[in-house]
């Protein structure tokens, strides 16, 4: 199965060695964060997670989204997400990757990461973090191994996978619910502290992770002979359509508790963020572009037709991604130490070798996906011919 | 059909018996149940002082009465940073702190008072670890690097800790520093008695759990030359902690979170 990830055209060869070069300079400054300390980042004793931890955020969302095209083809027997659900479980497997190298690289002792294992600790919210995201991957690894290697033997895959098959589906959801928790449980960062954080995250990433498969395939489409076909593209964007409709919701009722109540110590944290504090207003213009992006998206989904001519649907995806990038993988992290629990507003910014590691992991993952598919167009290729 | 009277009144007997039987169970199962339910997510469990039946639970008494901080006294924050081999990095992000000023309105920064008494408005008060009776950061620490002590000082193993700083984001006092960068280029003169960091481990201040055991005081109270720090056992009711206590009025930082600080600043 791997041996058609070494073999490609050109094209496919360049895309890799560019990928290549973007991980060498990533490993480049994470060995210069080994050797000097997390010093080297934007972060401080004030705000002490920063873009490692906000990217692992966001991209634990595009994991779990694989969900919303294995749950209609496997519970439902929707035939049309056939030819994409493998897609979605490449991403899946890709972006868990992407999220362990982001805590990764976010830890002061990296040699001393087993001790999560040697030491599990029932009641730490992190250990059950790790022991889904690893639960997930290994899980979305059987299944992807087991079902492309029937396919490619054209037999029906074996029974005893489809029970593993239904029980990531549930995974999926676990592993959002379980990093929300990871923020939704803090007595002292009332920013983070609301209920509404899961469901939240849950919406965003039903819409990012399918807005992201959604332009992959119009990518595939327009790079190989691969289709994903017209239903299942209509069908992914009715899905962002509606999760992004529920994210908006979610924010806004953020909006509403914050700011009817005004609640100095809760409010404090949504006013640096959408409207600055204490003159100091960094991730202001962020948050409006999010907010902007949220409503042009909406306005492209919510209008059918709109919403079926492939250009502005892949538009509409583009506007989706980003904005939840800049609303989860920026302002949600960080605002929830700004201002700090003596109430002073010392603001952060990653520096260029934190968002050069960033990068880095961002084209590890962009790697996998790339060998990923290639492999499985590839196979279906080999069917077809 | 004929029933016989001895089926009849075994028949009553057995229905009485499941009645009451069923009786009990609806009376009792449910205070079980929840009570079960209650203990397994740790429900009230901040609602309740969980160290009182320990012999001793060590407790911090700042006088801010007596504290002269405000003219420039520093002589507690020296003490312990000398002992403690703390890198001198200044005010900067990658600074270390375990004990350190910080203004009124910061230090009670929900007791939000514009027409506070003067003296109090533009007060310093020394800040540093509550060693809380439900520390957060023990809570979430996925090694149990941070750990309680049975007397409640939260101690700090810097040989587990992966340098995680989700402690540090469940602190609602700010009382954690990370070691940013490599700390001992730093230390002006380094104390042989006690062990410097590495990088990449969370340290903050024990209440001096090593002079402790020694039966020594801690060395920020053993500093202090105006006697504005008192330190001592909560759960002996002729300590002097207790006598302060009971004789003035005293508040602690943030307690409507549920973390029980055990620091207590007289004012």
């Amino acid at each position: 199965m791997i041996e058609h990830a070494f073999r490609g055209s050109k094209r496919y060869w360049s895309w890799l060695l560019f990928l290549g070069l973007i991980i060498l300079a990533g490993f480049y400054f994470y060995m210069r964060q080994f050797s000097y300390g997390l010093g080297i980042t934007g972060m401080s004793r004030n705000v002490s997670w920063g873009l490692y931890i906000a990217q692992f955020t966001f991209i634990v969302g595009v994991a779990a989204s694989a969900v919303m095209v294995v749950l209609p083809y496997y519970l439902h027997d929707y035939k049309a997400f056939g030819k994409i659900t493998i897609l979605g479980e490449f991403l899946a497997i890709s972006s868990v990757i992407m999220c362990m190298l982001f805590v990764f690289v976010d830890l002061g002792q990296p040699f001393r990461v087993l001790n999560i294992f040697l030491y599990p600790t029932f009641h730490s919210l992190m250990f059950w973090d790790v022991v889904a995201l690893t639960g997930y991957l290994v899980l979305n690894v059987i299944i992807t191994r087991v079902t492309l290697a029937a396919e490619r033997n054209s037999i029906p895959p074996p029974k005893w996978i489809r029970p593993i098959i239904i029980i990531s589906i549930p995974w999926a959801v676990s592993i959002h619910t379980v990093t929300a928790f990871l923020f939704a449980g803090l007595a002292g960062r009332p920013f983070w502290l609301t209920a509404v954080l899961a469901p939240r995250f849950l919406a965003s990433a039903f819409s990012a992770g399918p807005a992201l498969l959604l332009l992959l395939c119009l990518l595939l489409r327009k790079l190989t002979n691969f289709d994903a076909g017209e239903e299942a593209i209509k069908k992914l964007g009715m899905i962002i359509t509606y999760a992004m409709c529920v994210n908006v919701f979610l924010i806004l009722m953020e909006f509403f508790t914050t700011f009817y109540s005004h609640i100095p110590e809760d409010a404090a944290h949504m006013q640096y963020l959408y409207f600055g504090l204490d003159g100091k207003a960094r991730l202001v213009p962020w948050m409006w572009t999010s907010a902007v992006l949220a409503v042009v998206s909406l306005a492209i989904l919510l209008v059918p037709r709109a919403r079926s001519n492939h250009r502005t649907l892949g538009l509409a995806c583009i506007a989706v991604f980003l904005s939840i990038w800049i609303d989860k993988g920026l302002g949600l992290v960080i605002t929830g130490f700004i201002p700090s629990p003596f109430g002073k507003v010392i603001q952060y910014w990653p520096t260029l070798p934190e968002t050069l590691i960033a990068l880095g992991i961002w084209a590890i993952g962009v790697f996998f996906i790339t060998i990923f598919y290639k492999m499985a167009l590839s196979i279906r290729r080999e069917i077809e011919a | 059909m004929s029933i016989s009277r001895r089926t009849l009144l075994k028949l009553a007997g057995i229905t009485a018996l499941g009645v009451t039987a069923e009786k009990y169970a609806t009376a009792h199962a449910g205070s079980t149940a929840a009570k079960v339910l209650s203990k397994a997510v740790g429900a009230g469990k901040r609602l309740t002082k969980s160290n009182v039946q320990q012999k001793v639970r060590l407790a911090m008494v700042v006088d801010l009465r007596k504290c002269v901080s405000n003219q420039g006294c520093t002589k507690c924050i020296d003490a312990c940073n000398r002992g403690h081999n703390i890198p001198d990095l200044g005010d900067s992000k990658d600074a270390i702190k375990w004990i350190w000023k910080e203004p009124y309105e910061s230090a009670f920064v929900d007791q939000e008072n514009f027409y506070m008494r003067d003296e109090f408005k533009n007060k310093m008060v020394p800040v540093f670890c509550n060693n809380c009776d439900n520390p957060p950061c023990v809570e979430v620490c996925p090694t149990q690097a941070t750990f309680q002590r049975p007397d409640g000082i939260v101690m700090m193993d810097w040989h587990r800790c992966i340098g995680c700083r989700y402690c540090m984001a469940a602190c609602p006092y700010g009382s954690r520093s990370f070691n940013w960068r490599d700390p001992r280029p730093f230390i002006k003169d380094i104390n042989p008695d006690y062990p410097t960091r590495t990088k990449g481990v969370v340290e903050k201040c024990t209440w001096c759990d090593e002079r402790v055991d020694q039966g020594l005081l801690p060395l920020c109270v053993e500093a202090c030359p105006e006697k504005a720090m008192v330190f001592g056992n909560l759960n002996d009711p002729n300590s002097e902690v207790r006598q302060l206590l009971k004789d003035n009025f005293s508040v602690r930082r943030k307690p409507g979170l549920g973390t029980s600080p055990e620091v207590y600043y007289l004012v």
